[in-house]
């Protein structure tokens, strides 16, 4: 080894009252939101584990926000969100993103995003040009250009720039520390069920970092890479949710006792394929139509196949996972490829517009890949294709883990305290605090309410951030205390690193040692086994109780053998806990698959000895707790309360 | 579908306090060789695990010297294609260069206010209750209507 230190690593322990750990959305809009609240008086603190500009999904940038409410009704978005995630969502959290995040949107653009315009004659002109054309900002009644009914178009490269640098100012970089990857909470030793603190590495420097906090928020994204993607070789960290989202979020939650919820959802995107793409904009503002290989509309076509499924068939929108079931009908059918037929949707764009408008058009269409999805756009240049003379491929993805988007896996979280109709169970004294006191979440960790995006997920950081300050408020006097000796972290943490050292020497190769597993090795049995057994695109996304059981056994063989994965260097010693963290991830939503029997995602997922939908005995949710001290995972239903009237979510049926 | 980094270009952001690939990508992708250890190139920043490249192109987007390139997968994308960002601190401008020749250019809007220049509580409310639901910002508070139409 060249770097000398590696192997003795320098202690940092370090005494906070608010510990925010990630850095994307939510993490930011808990950082300025509770930083207004603390004043002085309470120190926050937040770890990243990459640089703030650019860490967590929005990282390389957005074309659109997905969710701003503007001239809606917030009971509406509740509706939408319900429909589309097949009847089992926490109504209340919906409604309570709905009701902030707006302000948040508003923020964004006065900290200078831009944000398209629709202008008094109708035109749209993009988040520079309104200002010189007697456009207002969005606050001041200015009309966004809507892409879908909930979505709004941005320029969004430099989105995640902007809002990182409102939260860094508000904390201060002395209260930041990048580059710091947390592996793990920790409970109190005197206080049952209560988090104490948080443990991780530095991945720049030989330091080991041990945080003792009174209140945690645990923001750290989805899981991507969970199941094998399609992409290969090279083309591997290419896939459609940022690939380092390791489930943390939930990883670290169960650890420690946290009650999850829904962990069976799933989302499988469907996208360009090869390249994920994003498909929204054509669909909603280009209106294109995808089609199977002999170009009919399989959604049309399929539309009887689909009232297995109601009254979900019926929504407004029809819901993602049963557009991808019609889709996949006809792939499994032998009619693919599905097409999206953007020439056909260009040129009728195009039939009412002067050529410059035509050269705007193309620009468009061009920057929703280029803001966030560079990969799609080299794509179609390595391929020649040209969206206005070549139809493109879509193809549904391998399965992402997350609460954000259009899926809601998480953590069951305490909602908002004053919402009419709201049962004791959606609420237990601090919004979007999880079942183990003071551990609170948001954005994609809290479960049971998708549609945040990017928006919803800085809301709701928002919002826990201010939770999180009356927590502390109310237990000023909770003094930390670890079970663990920090001799006993340290060990921990550093495992992999001694498996290294230990054994390197024994063979000649440092790659094929008997005694240790690459994490890259330890990730590929990780996505074999959920390819193959738990629904992956291996089996086109069907399972059964028997393949999950046989899955489970393997899974647990793989998490026996975390204890030997090896780290190199302290990028692999990153690579090594990240992959710790898949595995849980992958067990509780394995655990929950086998658990609900019934097929409530057909499109995302099959229980094919269960292959209908269960309203009677399954519309609930599922929620699952790992018990710390005894190893043993329980899961129960949990009773679904509507907070609105859903019935007019759905047309009249015929 | 990784970067890469041009060897003539890349200085290892010397005169900076970071080297600056290394420190903005998200994925701890990029390292900087100081020895020439790992590729011959002492003081140059490489991809060290290219097939976890995520495609985001930070580190090609903030590259004081623009010394970082795409090129596609090489386990699909047939050869030739890429997209090449110029970032400034107002636009970004793209070249894309098809596998036949042909290219493209566009210029996008990426913010509207200077770098540096939130002011995060400027003009902003104080504080009000801490136990109610409101937001700092915010002075109303809607309730759910349970009734059929919001």
């Amino acid at each position: 080894m060249s770097e000398p230190s590696f192997g003795n690593p320098e202690i940092v322990e370090i005494e906070t009252d608010i510990l925010i750990v990630g850095g994307g959305m939510a993490a930011c809009g808990a950082a300025y939101e509770a930083k207004r609240w603390a004043g002085d008086d309470v120190k926050i603190t937040l770890v990243d584990k990459a640089a703030m500009d650019r860490s967590g999904a929005v990282a390389q940038g957005l074309s659109a926000i997905n969710t701003y409410i503007g001239e809606n009704d917030i009971e509406d978005y509740v509706r939408m969100v319900h429909a589309d995630l097949m009847g089992i969502t926490r109504d209340d959290l919906v409604y309570d993103v709905g009701r902030h995040v707006d302000d948040s949107v508003h923020l964004f653009e006065e900290w200078g995003l831009p944000i398209w315009k629709t202008l008094d004659d109708g035109t749209r002109v993009d988040g520079a040009t309104w200002q010189k054309k007697g456009g207002k900002m969005l606050k001041d009644g200015g009309k966004p250009v809507r892409s879908g009914r909930w979505q709004i178009m941005i320029n969004g490269e430099s989105y995640k720039v902007i809002v990182a640098e409102a939260a860094k100012k508000a904390l201060g970089m002395e209260n930041i520390y990048e580059r710091v990857f947390i592996i793990k909470y920790l409970l109190d030793a005197n206080e049952p069920n209560r988090i104490a603190g948080a443990i991780g590495f530095s991945n720049r420097e030989h330091k080991l970092y041990i945080f003792k906090a009174n209140a945690i928020l645990n923001v750290c994204g989805g899981a991507v890479n969970i199941f094998r993607p399609r992409t290969t070789g090279e083309g591997m960290g290419r896939v459609w949710y940022p690939v380092w989202n390791a489930g943390s979020t939930y990883a670290m939650a169960a650890e420690v006792g946290a009650e999850l919820t829904m962990m069976e959802n799933r989302f499988v995107p469907t996208r360009f394929k090869d390249g994920y793409g994003p498909v929204g904009a054509w669909f909603l503002l280009f209106k294109s139509k995808a089609q199977n290989g002999f170009g009919e509309d399989y959604i049309v076509k399929n539309a009887e196949m689909l009232k297995d499924f109601s009254p979900y068939d019926e929504a407004a929108v029809v819901p993602t996972c049963l557009r991808n079931h019609a889709m996949l009908k006809e792939m499994k059918d032998g009619r693919g490829p599905i097409y999206m037929d953007t020439p056909t949707a260009l040129k009728e764009l195009s039939e009412t517009l002067t050529p410059k408008e035509v050269a705007h058009l193309e620009a468009e269409a061009w920057e929703d890949f280029l803001d966030m999805c560079i990969g799609q756009a080299s794509l179609w240049a390595c391929l020649n294709i040209r969206p206005e003379k070549d139809k493109s491929e879509l193809m549904p993805t391998e399965p992402y883990l997350l609460g954000s988007h259009s899926g809601c896996s998480g953590i069951w979280a305490s909602g908002p305290s004053d919402l009419n109709g709201q049962p004791d169970h959606y609420h237990w004294g601090y919004n979007r605090m999880t079942t183990v006191k003071g551990l609170f979440t948001a954005g994609d960790g809290v479960g049971a309410s998708g549609h945040k995006f990017s928006s919803g997920s800085h809301a709701e950081g928002r919002i826990a951030g201010k939770s999180m300050v009356r927590f502390v408020r109310d237990h000023k006097d909770f003094k930390p205390s670890f079970k663990e000796s920090t001799d006993e972290l340290v060990e921990l943490i550093y495992r992999p690193v001694r498996n290294f050292l230990e054994h390197k020497d024994k063979t000649t190769a440092i790659d094929i040692n008997p005694n240790y597993i690459t994490p890259r090795m330890f990730q590929m049995r990780l996505q074999k086994i959920m390819d193959e057994y738990v629904a992956g695109v291996a089996t086109y996304y069907q399972t059964n109780k028997t393949l999950l059981e046989e899955g489970l056994k393997y899974l647990t063989m793989l998490k026996e053998d975390a204890v030997k994965m090896r780290a190199k260097d302290l990028h692999e010693l990153l690579r090594a806990w990240e992959n710790y963290h898949r595995v849980w991830a992958a067990e509780a939503h394995l655990r929950h698959i086998l658990f609900r029997e019934e097929t409530r995602y057909p499109g995302f997922y099959y229980r094919a000895d269960y292959p209908g939908l269960d309203e009677e005995n399954w519309h609930c949710f599922v929620n699952s707790r790992y018990n710390p001290e005894t190893g043993e995972w329980e899961l129960k239903k949990v009773e679904w309360v509507p907070l609105v009237e859903h019935s007019t979510g759905f047309k009249p049926s015929a | 579908m990784p970067t890469f980094v041009h060897t003539e270009k890349c200085d290892g952001c010397k005169g900076g306090e970071v080297t600056v690939c290394m420190y903005i990508c998200p994925n701890d992708l990029m390292k900087l060789d100081v020895e020439g250890e790992f590729t011959g190139h002492a003081m140059k920043a490489f991809n060290q695990e290219p097939d976890q490249c995520w495609e985001c192109l930070c580190c090609a987007k903030h590259c004081p010297q623009q010394a970082i390139e795409l090129r596609p997968f090489a386990d699909w994308a047939p050869m030739g294609g890429t997209a090449i960002p110029l970032r400034t601190d107002q636009a970004i401008m793209w070249t894309i260069k098809f596998r036949d020749g042909e290219l493209k250019r566009f210029k996008f809007p990426a913010r509207t206010t200077p770098v540096g220049s939130i002011d995060p509580y400027g003009n902003k409310p104080e504080p009000g209750d801490l136990d109610s639901e409101l937001l700092f910002t915010e002075s109303e508070l809607p309730n759910v209507n349970p009734a059929l139409k919001g």
